[in-house]
Parts: C-alpha cells; structure tokens; sequence
C-alpha cells in the first residue's frame, strides 16, 4: 500500500469517525452491511474500469451495458427459461464481444476512446430499451434461484455474497496488475505507448484486453446489481454507473491520462464514494444533493491531493539541498 | 552601441561580461568562478560535457537563473543577476535545441509571437499583411527561401531554425545564442546555418554558438570557452582552435583514439533489404545489405527516408513494397514484435518518446523487451530483472543512484545507455542504431562506439544511421549514403571522405572510384 492509499484510508476511517458522532446509525450492522453490498456491486465495475483507465482510456458504456445485461439476463432465466449458468455465460461471452469491438474500434480503426464507448453508452442503453420495449424486466412471484441468488444476494457469516465476490476479483486482478507481465505490460503502454511498441510489445493487444476485462467484469457486477434490484427498468437502470467507477479510479489516485493508480486505490475509491452516499442518506441531507456532495468531495479530494504532491516534491528539494546530495525529487515518485 | 556593418573588431569593448559567477543548485556546483566578455560581431563557440554548465549558463544569460554571486554588465550597468526583460531589453536573443514554434502558425506569425502588430483600435486585431511585410526583410536577410506566409507546417528542420533566427533578428538582437543548433541538420544545412553565422558577424551581431559537433566550432567560432564542472576550463583564440585541443580542454587530457581500428573482414550477409519502399519516398526501392560484423554507417540529408527505413526494418510501420531476408530465410515483419522475436533491435532517435518509457525505472526499461524471460508462470520476478539490470548495469557503465529511478532523471548518455542495455541483454542479431549519440557527451560517445564495435566482433550485423559525418567516417567499415529515400552509392573505407559522403548525399556521384 502506498502513501497515497493510505491517505485515502486514512480519510475514509477519519469521515467514517465524524458520521458515526452525528449519527450513530451508520455503525449498525445492517447499515455496514447494506453500504458493504453496494461497495462490491460498483467495486466490481470499477476494477474494470481501472484497467481501462491505466491505458489511457476510458469506458462510457458500463452503465448501459449494465442495464443490457441485466434486462437480459433476467428474461432469459425468468420468462425464456433458460438456465442461470447458461445465461450467465452468454452474458459474460456478450461482454468478452463487446470488449473486443470496443478495442478493435480503438486500436485498429483508430477512433478515440471516448468516442468509441459513448456510442456504446448511446447503443446498449437504446437495445436494453427496445428489448423489452420499455417495459421493466423482472422475476415473478415465487421465482426463485436458490444457488444464484445465494451467490448474489446471500450472506455469509453476515458478509454479504458481493462483498466476498469482490474480494475474490480483486485479490486475482491485483495480481494481474501489479505481479503479471499483462500488468507490466499495461503500465508501460500507459505511460508511453510508443515506447512500449519499440520495444516489441503488442501494445495493440494489450488495449484490447484492457477492454475486455473491463466489460467483462462489467457483466459480472451487472448480474449482481440484477439480483439486487430484482427489476430492472431499462431507461434508468445502472445510470451514470461508469461516472461512479471512474470517479472511483480518480479519488483512488488514477491518472486519466494513463499509467498510474493501484487497484487497492480503487477499492478505497469505491469505499469512500459509497461512504459518502451513506453519509446523504443518514445526516439528513435532501438526497437531492447526494451528486452535488459527491462532486464537491472528489474535487477537493483531488486538489488536495495535488497540493499535497507539489509541497512534498518541494520539501524533497530543500532536504536534499541540506544533504548535499544529488538526489532529485522526482525520482522518489515512482516506487508505486 | 554598434552599427551596422561594422566588421568583428577584436579591440571593439565587450557589451556584456559576466564576472566571478558562482550557482550552485542541491549537491550540484553548476557554475564557479567563470567569467566571460561578449565583444560585438564576435562569435564564441562554448564547448562542455554535458553537464559541464553549459544549460545553466545560458539560463544566467537569458535572466532565467540569478546566480549565487558574481556580476553581469551589459553596457557598463552592472547587476547581480538579469531578469528576462532585462536580458531581453539588452538585446541577448535565444534559439534553443528544441525549437518553440507553432505549427499551427505561418512564419510571420511565429516570428511575431506575443508581439503581434495590431490594428482596428479596441478590437485589437492582428495586423497580418503589416506582420508579413515585416517579416520579408529579416527572412531575405538570413537568405530564406521561403515566403512569410509559409506554414510552419512544411518547413525543414533547417528552415525552422531560420525563422527562429528571424524572430532574434526582429528584437534587434545583439547577441544570439544558438543552442546545439546544428544536432540534427547534416551536411548542407549546416553550411547554410554557418553561413547565417557569418552574415550575423558581419552586422555586428554577436553570436554564442553551444555544440558537441566540433569541427563546426573550429569552422565557425571567433574565440572557443570550454567549460569543465562548471569552471572556465580555458579559452582559445581563433588560431589556436583545433578539434583536439577543445577536447582535451573539456575532459581535461587527451582523448585516446575514440575510433576503432579497422574492422576485420566481414562475415556473410545476414539481413537482405529488396526493393524495400517507404511512405517517405514510396517510390523509390531500397537495396542493402547487412553483413554479419560490420558496421555499416547510413548517411545522408535529414528527410532521405533513413529513419524510415529503420522503422520497416524493425516492423515499425509496414513497408509499402520489398523483401527482406534473415540468414537466407524470407522474412515478413508485421509488428515490433516479430522484429524483437528475430533479433533485429532499433535504438530509436529519439529516446524520450520512443526509445524509453521515461517514467518506469531502469530495471523495468531494461527488462521490458523480455519480460517474459525474467519471469516465472508470467509472474514478473523482481529478483530476475534486478539480476539482468545489475549485469547490464556492471557492463555499460550506467550511472544511476539505484536502477530503480525513473529513467527520466537520467542524463542523457546515461539514457542513451538504458536503451542499449534493453537490447544487449537479449541476443542481438541485427542492431539498427538511429543517431546513437546525438546530444551526448564525448565521454558516452567513445563508449557508445566502443560497444558497437564489440557488437560487431560478436559477429552481429551493425547498421548506424548517423548525421554526424565524424560519426560516420570515424566508425564504419562501410557508408552508404541516401538521397531522397534512394541508396545513392555505397563507400568503402578507401574511399571515405566528408567530400564523398556529401556528394552522395545530395544526390551526386562520388569521387575517384566509389561503386554503388
């Protein structure tokens, strides 16, 4: 963990302190637990994200993509009958295909990022729309999926089931990122993808699966918000979910222009945006408020953390004009 | 003070001295004790090491930097230190290494930056035709060959340097000092910029001429100071400037022979180039060949199609039309990637964007091309890539404070070093080397030269793209020459000559009995 995400820990445990004073609601359990689910519904999509971030790119379609899959999935396995894993493997092979298209459009065919995905956004919202014309997909009464909806919406030992999912892929993925030659990789395409390509990385490739891994973990936190919710109406479903996640990756000290962030800063990211709607929600704050309090906290957050960098570069200089030494300061930046 | 077409008159009264100046930045004494006087119409070849002080210099001149201690006189007001408005009102003019100019822009308006005329009272509108009719005289002055109104766009690396010239010229400037201003024209457009040089003296204009090319500085310089760790290391007098005399002054002793003896007889030929055509000249094919051990120098004009050629035979970008073949073997390229899997390398020119990932470390750069082979079950191993840097590290001399800094806080030999180590620890067969040491001090480029022949001995074909002709002629065992993205004849070491390199170069035969 480095200092940044401690900081960032350091200001989720220190707002947490302040709501629990005011309210001391938000140490119940069932709160921790409620708030803890719906950090690993959006965590999920944010990993996704993440990877799609470090590249240098950005993924407007989740929240779209979100809304598509669960309308989806749950007409699949509660009107058309098809099994749950079967379902659930379509979904992730849809994922896998958009993912790639995004990436074959980005790489290959040379559109921007932001472009590419905001036609996404546009698409999968308007196929989800038409798909179930309108209406609102949802389970009938006394439909159940016991072993799905023990993966998805359970507890275990009080832990609910997504919070456990999460962990899980966060656990491999921070693997991926910061251990595997994929990971490395990934970095270096971000930070300077020329230079990456001359040295005889398939920098093409590597975006690609960036995309990939996005939408398809994309899919996964679309059937637990699925779950969760239980209904699904295609227009407003999963709204500006990918503002949260990529919000998430910028509190968690990602860099929009690529090749910076940890995956454990965008867990803490995600923690502390949820952290925040709970905070709306038990201080009494008109709800009405809840984006203008999550906007206002993310723009000081990042200045803050941008003066914080600039007076520790700067105090890096004067010590080491008092060592003598020759150290420069940038050079202390990069053992992230 | 001057007027104009005064000859360079040695008992003319320097306008600008510095004295006794001292700056010393963290752990760094970037200047000590250095003195220096500017006379009008004099032209100052300054020569260093990089590092030598020569940056920090030009920032005291140009009120960017205000030293520790010391004096600045210009016309008799003496001063601790400059702001830029005062070096800019004194009349010191900047043309850097990196030109600042707007591509966007015409060259009127480039050279009028920030100082547009104006008309149409409030509204303040750029007085265009006023701009252009004021920018002819200074372009025909300089003897431009382009039009006011010419894009930035389509200028040459050359032409833009005249612009910025121009734009020096359009603030009366006294003094201009033109950093390493020749690194990256060859040949012809070096003889115009010396040209230049001698028309700014000729007006009494004052020129500081900053270059690791040398034998520009015996040619052009009035007066040479070399700087060594920040101190005046000594100053030579027109008569007395000679290549090895600056040299010895800036490393302070004599350079051993930074040429390698002759290469013995190459091996076969390892990489065949057919008909090879680029986007640069798409119609013109290329046919090379690359033998095992040699170095074979590629010279010619910037714009000849060299570094495109580099980049299709690294995979870079696919080649319009041609063949290549590896060890008898044909061969298609369709990314980097399957260049690196054969063992064909490039040392891109320019380091900063393409050879380096600047803010990754030294081990992470060096490993990068390999990864794979420093890990285990596609799991990087800190331990393995330290093991490989440390090798890589022990073997080129890389002067790091650990391998785990960014590259970015490198020198620039030191960088130039990382990129090479990324390719020396895999196995290379084919090594493409794009202007290997430009911008680098001569104690690299020995080094750097050294390194390529002990590739070469190691029985891999070497191809240097240089524009440097000392470069070329002092480390071949062959040139060929390029002109307009053709190959316009190929020396052999009897035949070396600067003549014959730029007769090719520009398109003409060589002499006596050079075959192409």
């Amino acid at each position: 963990m480095n200092k940044k995400d401690l900081g960032l820990l350091l200001l989720i445990l220190a707002v947490g302190a302040v709501v629990a004073v005011l309210n001391p609601r938000f140490l119940l359990p069932i709160n921790i637990s409620n708030t803890s689910n719906l950090v690993g519904l959006f965590g999920l999509s944010a990993i996704g994200q993440a990877f799609v971030i470090i590249t240098g790119g950005i993924e407007l379609s989740v929240g779209s993509m979100i809304a598509l899959v669960g309308v989806l999935f749950v007409d699949f396995i509660a009107s058309e009958g098809v099994p749950w894993p079967v379902a659930l493997g379509l979904m992730l092979v849809l994922g896998v295909l958009v993912g790639l298209a995004h990436g074959f459009l980005i790489t290959k065919v040379k559109l921007q990022p932001f472009v590419v995905t905001l036609c996404g956004l546009l698409i999968y919202r308007g196929v989800a729309r038409f798909y179930t014309q309108d209406a609102t997909a949802g389970f009938g009464f006394g439909q159940d999926f016991p072993l799905l909806d023990g993966l998805t919406t359970g507890k275990v030992y009080g832990v609910p089931a997504s919070v456990i999912a999460l962990a899980i892929v966060a656990g491999a993925m921070w693997v991926v990122l910061h251990r595997s030659v994929f990971g490395r990789y990934l970095y270096a395409v971000g930070k300077n993808e020329e230079a990456a390509r001359y040295s005889g990385i398939r920098t093409d490739r590597i975006v690609i699966s960036a995309y990939v891994i996005c939408q398809v973990l994309t899919v996964l936190s679309a059937i637990y918000f699925a779950m969760y919710t239980r209904s699904i109406a295609p227009a407003s479903h999963g709204n500006f979910y990918e503002l949260y996640a990529i919000a998430a990756a910028v509190l968690g000290g990602f860099s929009l222009q690529g090749g910076e962030g940890s995956l454990i800063g965008v867990i803490l990211g995600v923690i502390l945006l949820q952290e925040l709607q709970n905070l709306v929600n038990l201080l009494g704050i008109p709800s009405s408020l809840n984006f203008a309090v999550m906007g206002g906290v993310i723009l000081i957050g990042v200045t803050m953390d941008q003066q914080w960098g600039a007076f520790m570069a700067r105090r890096l200089r004067t010590r080491a004009a008092r060592a003598g030494s020759t150290a420069r300061p940038d050079v202390a930046k990069n053992s992230g | 003070m001057q007027t104009a077409r005064q000859p360079a008159d040695p008992q003319a009264a320097p306008f600008l001295i510095l004295e006794d100046i001292r700056k010393s930045y963290p752990g760094v004494l970037a200047l000590d004790q250095f003195s220096m006087s500017v006379r009008p119409g004099e032209v100052i070849g300054i020569v260093g090491e990089n590092g030598a002080g020569k940056s920090t210099l030009m920032k005291v001149f140009g009120g960017i930097v205000a030293p520790d201690s010391g004096t600045i006189t210009i016309d008799g007001i003496a001063r601790p230190a400059l702001t830029v408005a005062e070096s800019m009102a004194g009349g010191i003019a900047f043309v850097h290494q990196e030109l600042n100019l707007f591509d966007n822009l015409d060259v009127a308006a480039n050279v009028f930056i920030g100082r547009e005329p104006r008309k149409g009272g409030w509204l303040n509108i750029v007085d265009t035709r006023k701009q252009r009719a004021m920018v002819a005289p200074l372009l025909k002055r300089i003897g431009a060959n382009f039009a006011p109104d010419t894009p930035m766009l389509s200028l040459s690396l050359a032409q833009r340097q005249m612009v910025e010239i121009a734009k020096a010229l359009s603030v009366k400037a006294r003094l201009v000092i033109l950093d390493e201003p020749t690194s990256s024209l060859p040949l012809a457009e070096t003889d115009k910029l010396l040209d230049i040089i001698a028309g700014l003296k000729a007006d009494g204009i004052a020129v500081i001429f900053i270059s690791h090319r040398l034998h520009e500085i015996e040619r052009a310089a009035d007066r040479v100071v070399a700087l060594r760790d920040g101190r005046l290391a000594g100053t030579l007098q027109k008569h007395e400037i000679t290549h090895d005399r600056m040299v010895k002054l800036m490393i302070g002793r004599a350079l051993k022979a930074q040429v390698a003896e002759a290469a013995p007889q190459p091996g076969p030929v390892m990489l065949k180039v057919r008909g090879v055509r680029t986007s640069a000249h798409p119609s013109k094919p290329v046919d090379l060949d690359l033998h095992r051990g040699e170095i074979l120098g590629l010279a010619g004009l910037v714009g000849a199609g060299r570094t495109e050629l580099a980049c299709a035979l690294f995979g870079v970008d696919p080649m319009l039309a041609g063949a290549l073949e590896m060890d008898g073997v044909p061969l298609k390229l369709r990314s980097t990637a399957q260049a690196v899997e054969r063992g064909i390398f490039l040392v891109p020119e320019d380091r900063k964007a393409t050879g380096l990932v600047l803010d990754m470390s030294i081990v992470e750069n060096i490993s990068l091309p390999d990864l794979p082979a420093h890990s285990r079950l596609m799991m990087v191993s800190g331990q393995m890539e330290g093991e490989a840097a440390r090798r890589q590290q022990g073997e080129l001399d890389i002067r790091a404070a650990r391998l785990t800094v960014a590259t970015k806080s490198l020198s620039g030999g030191n960088q130039q070093k990382v990129v090479l180590a990324k390719w020396l620890a895999m196995a290379p067969k084919v090594m493409i080397l794009d202007e290997p040491t430009r911008g680098i001090d001569v104690g690299a480029k020995a080094e750097i030269y050294r390194l390529m022949r002990r590739l070469a001995e190691a029985g891999v074909a070497v191809l240097m793209i240089s524009s440097d002709m000392e470069e070329v002629i002092g480390v071949s065992d062959r040139i060929a020459v390029m002109h307009e993205g053709a190959i316009s004849g190929i020396l052999t070491p009897g035949d070396f000559s600067e003549e014959n390199v730029l007769l090719l170069a520009v398109g003409k035969t060589a002499s006596k009995r050079a075959a192409s």
